[in-house]
């Protein structure tokens, strides 16, 4: 047993190369047991290369892994398991055709004799699940599941076993607020046990929370390490970032009391998603969407694009009646939308980024072949409008860090010159200088006469964009929030269905 | 348990392992024509050469087509029975238009276009049943497969349709005969293969047919008629089977029960061969040429030779698809970090 004091796992002077580039530089970190240590830094600073490293699914071009002081060479994830460090993906790793039991002893079934033991496989998942407070079924097929309950079984997994090291990478991004609570009380009971934490997140809030020690990380190197107590979110995030953000939300410019209503939506039913729901956009309004994971949001917004099928419902635009049944005829409406799934359903990750860029808007450089030329003109014009930063142009989507993924997407869903913008979700998983650019653009959009829809569930990005916030509740429009109204404590009331 | 796996790949060795990807199939087709060669010289005699690309133009271009159903992550079974119904239905036609037109250019213009049409309908409703019914490709191509071969079997009534004498004379040129020393069927193949490599990459509907086997949610929310796309690369196939029928019926001037079997596994093999991804989102017309090329070319290489029986052709295409894809595939993890 090593002293309490003394690092579990450690990483010494760490780095790693891909090809030229080098993307860690010396990297020294210790995770002791029953601390929770956070790693924070924009998106491409080195963080998931580096708890990569240490959970064994890359191997360091230079330094070592030490697991209570002895040198570790982990040539898989396996090996590292096998050590009791564990890491829950970012990405959910699951096998989805299979069911959560089976997935959560996946690569390790328990067994009597030739035969898998079902009774106690079944028995461990669900005090598992149930130290989790989640309802999932452990029959239930993973495909079934919701994000965020397959992101508990990805959890669950972790804790049936025996570990020592947990690494988190965002754990709580598809999480309800009630899920993130259940999480952390569970962090506690494993910090008690003398787990290790290692925690990555962009909420700088949830690192005040639970972090016993920080470090910070940009542009591979690490910037700084110590105790969480006596730091505070803005001087972390200037550390991440590197300069001082102060100014998080642009200033919010007055509506103009005559500004025209260019989308409304009315009496939208959405079967098994939106029970009814109506609301209007101006003209320059950015028009919020509150609501937990879950409350049909992207359901509504999705139905009254032509992506979803709706059993109710009439789309006006600029007041005259639309019908939009497939997504082609809201592009002709020139209304763009960001989908919150850029990996899923918004970039084709093995495409290279051209083609991604101009998918949507393809039939502009056919006369009637792809003209290659003014395609890449156009690309040329989109990385600089939304500094979008690449190693190499020749890179494949899927290469780039999520935050200029993100950027990428935005530029993709503006290339066809939209009046209205969708976007859901704008700054999941991404770090907080992107995230400033994010909000300063939409404000752009605006100021422009552009009007937006913006569905998020980070509450402090509804108050500081939005003119109104609509707020929806299990399928149901609750309220529609205005000036003073909008605020936290409200929008909590509406969203939980205690008011509307 | 999961191996490392690679994040990042570095550019520049990826790009080397790119370029070993794009040619591979080339450079596998010069092996062998050495190898030819150096069995028997008569392998290169400018009769041998044509003789092996006239023949290898049916699966050519099937397998074009092919290229296209199998880049937007769909797949066609049916090719080879529908080749042999088409065949059918052509020869019946031209049959009974003799009586009315005489054994003319009419009755074979007439036969052709039918022959266009049936592909193009054939295409369509694999591709409607696919989409719509939303129904693996696999299995309503199987579907289809066994409905045409039967229908061919029925029309022929179990035995062989011959196609009226007068007419084959007038129609034997479209197989036997050449333009500019270039035979017929070569030369249609060609076209194919131009017309098919712009269509895949100098159009929308050919990147559209790459996003879509790439990924059909990010399609569909990039506003892409995802359905359109691809039941319109199924009747580019029917299309591309039919002009393979259509210099395929004065060869022989019959079709049978028997007419195009396993010509769907060839055509399958000559695109797998040349590069493109089973899975979809990765194809390549001119990989596909070398890779039907190739397949003629074994067959061809052990008629020539005493060393390996002929009968173990199947065998020998069968490896050489094997070892193919697996070079291919060892290129990639050569690239990873």
């Amino acid at each position: 047993m090593s002293m309490p004091d003394q690092p579990l796992l450690a990483a010494r002077r760490i780095s790693r190369w891909f090809g030229e580039n080098q993307v860690l530089f010396d990297i020294d970190l210790a995770l002791k047991p029953g601390e929770v240590h956070a790693l924070l830094g924009e998106n491409g600073a080195g963080k998931s290369t580096l708890v990569r490293i240490l959970a064994g699914y890359l191997s360091p071009s230079g330094g070592e892994v030490c697991l209570a002081d002895e040198v570790r060479h982990y040539r898989s994830s396996g090996d590292a398991e096998a050590d009791g460090v564990v890491m829950i993906h970012q990405e959910l790793a699951l096998a989805e055709q299979l069911s959560v039991e089976e997935n959560i002893f996946l690569g390790r079934e328990l067994r009597r004799g030739p035969f898998l033991d079902r009774r106690a496989m079944r028995e461990r998942c669900r005090a598992a699940l149930a130290e989790l407070e989640t309802r999932v079924d452990p029959r239930a097929r993973v495909k079934d599941l919701s994000t965020s309950d397959q992101q508990m079984v990805e959890i669950a997994k972790a804790i049936t076993r025996d570990v020592r090291v947990l690494i988190m990478d965002e754990p709580t991004a598809s999480l309800t607020e009630h899920e993130v609570e259940v999480l952390f009380a569970l962090i506690g009971r494993l910090r008690q046990r003398g787990v290790a934490i290692l925690y990555i997140s962009h909420k700088l809030r949830e690192i005040e929370r639970i972090a016993d020690r920080v470090t910070v990380l940009r542009d591979g190197r690490l910037i700084d390490s110590g105790p969480m107590a006596g730091r505070s979110k803005e001087e972390l995030a200037r550390l991440m970032v590197g300069r001082e953000i102060n100014d998080m939300y642009p200033e919010r410019t007055e509506l103009a009391s005559d500004a025209p209503v260019v989308l409304e939506a009315r009496d939208m039913v959405v079967p098994g998603a939106v029970k009814r729901a109506s609301f209007s956009l101006r003209r320059g309004e950015v028009l919020g969407f509150g609501g937990v994971v879950g409350a049909g949001r992207t359901a509504l917004i999705e139905a009254l694009l032509g992506l979803r099928v709706r059993s109710a419902g009439e789309v006006l635009r600029n007041g005259q009646p639309v019908v939009l049944r497939h997504l082609r005829d809201a592009v002709r409406q020139r209304i763009a939308y960001l989908t919150e799934d850029r990996k899923g359903k918004g970039l084709v990750l093995n495409m290279g980024l051209r083609p991604n860029f101009t998918l949507l808007n393809l039939r502009a450089y056919c006369r009637p072949l792809i003209d290659r030329r003014r395609e890449d003109q156009a690309f040329q014009g989109a990385i600089e409008r939304f500094d979008i930063r690449l190693r190499t142009q020749a890179a494949t989507a899927a290469e780039l860090s999520g935050g200029n993924q993100q950027k990428l997407l935005l530029a993709k869903v503006m290339s066809i010159d939209p009046e209205i913008v969708i976007i859901n979700e704008p700054t999941r998983g991404i770090d907080v200088g992107t995230k400033h650019q994010i909000y300063h653009f939409v404000r752009e959009l605006t100021d422009a006469g552009c009007s937006v829809i913006l569905v998020s569930s980070e509450m402090a990005e509804l108050i500081g964009l939005s003119h109104r916030v609509a707020v929806m509740c299990a399928g149901e429009l609750t309220g529609v929030l205005e000036g003073e109204q909008i605020n936290e404590h409200e929008i909590m009331q509406y969203a939980s269905g205690i008011k509307g | 348990m999961n191996s490392v796996v690679p994040d990042n790949k570095p550019a520049a060795r990826s790009r080397v392992s790119v370029d070993l990807k794009t040619w591979g199939p080339f450079i596998a087709l010069l092996a062998l024509a050495v190898l030819g060669m150096l069995i028997n010289p008569a392998f290169l005699g400018l009769d041998n050469l044509s003789n092996m690309l006239t023949r290898s133009a049916f699966i050519g271009i099937i397998a074009i087509g092919a290229t296209f159903v199998i880049t937007a992550g769909g797949l066609d079974l049916s090719v080879g029975s529908m080749a042999a119904f088409i065949a059918g239905v052509m020869i019946i036609l031209m049959n009974s238009l003799v009586e009315q037109f005489g054994p003319g250019l009419t009755t074979i213009l007439l036969g052709i276009g039918a022959s266009l049409l049936l592909g193009l309908c054939a295409g369509f409703i694999n591709g409607m049943v696919t989409t719509k019914g939303k129904i693996e490709a696999f299995i309503v191509t199987l579907g289809t497969m066994g409905i045409y071969r039967s229908l061919v079997t029925y029309l022929a009534d179990g035995g062989t349709l011959s196609l009226d004498w007068g007419v084959r004379d007038i129609y034997r040129p479209v197989y036997y005969g050449s333009l500019m020393g270039i035979p017929i069927p070569v030369l249609v193949f060609l076209l194919v293969a131009v017309a098919g490599y712009i269509l895949l990459n100098h159009t929308r509907f050919g990147r559209y047919c790459f996003a879509i086997g790439s990924n059909e949610k990010v399609a569909e929310y990039s506003a892409i008629h995802v359905d359109r796309i691809k039941t319109m690369t199924y009747m580019l196939q029917g299309v591309c089977v039919a002009l393979a029928t259509i210099i395929y019926v004065p060869r022989l001037g019959s079709a049978s029960g028997a007419t195009g079997v396993l010509w769907e596994l060839e055509a399958i093999a000559a695109v797998i061969i040349g590069g493109t991804v089973l899975k979809g989102g990765h194809g390549r017309i001119w990989g596909t040429v070398v890779g039907a090329i190739m397949l003629t070319m074994i067959g061809n290489i052990l008629n020539l030779t005493d060393a390996i029986s002929n009968y173990l052709n199947g065998a020998v295409q069968g490896i050489i698809i094997i070892v193919a894809v697996y070079l291919q595939r060892a290129s990639w993890r050569k690239s990873a970090p």
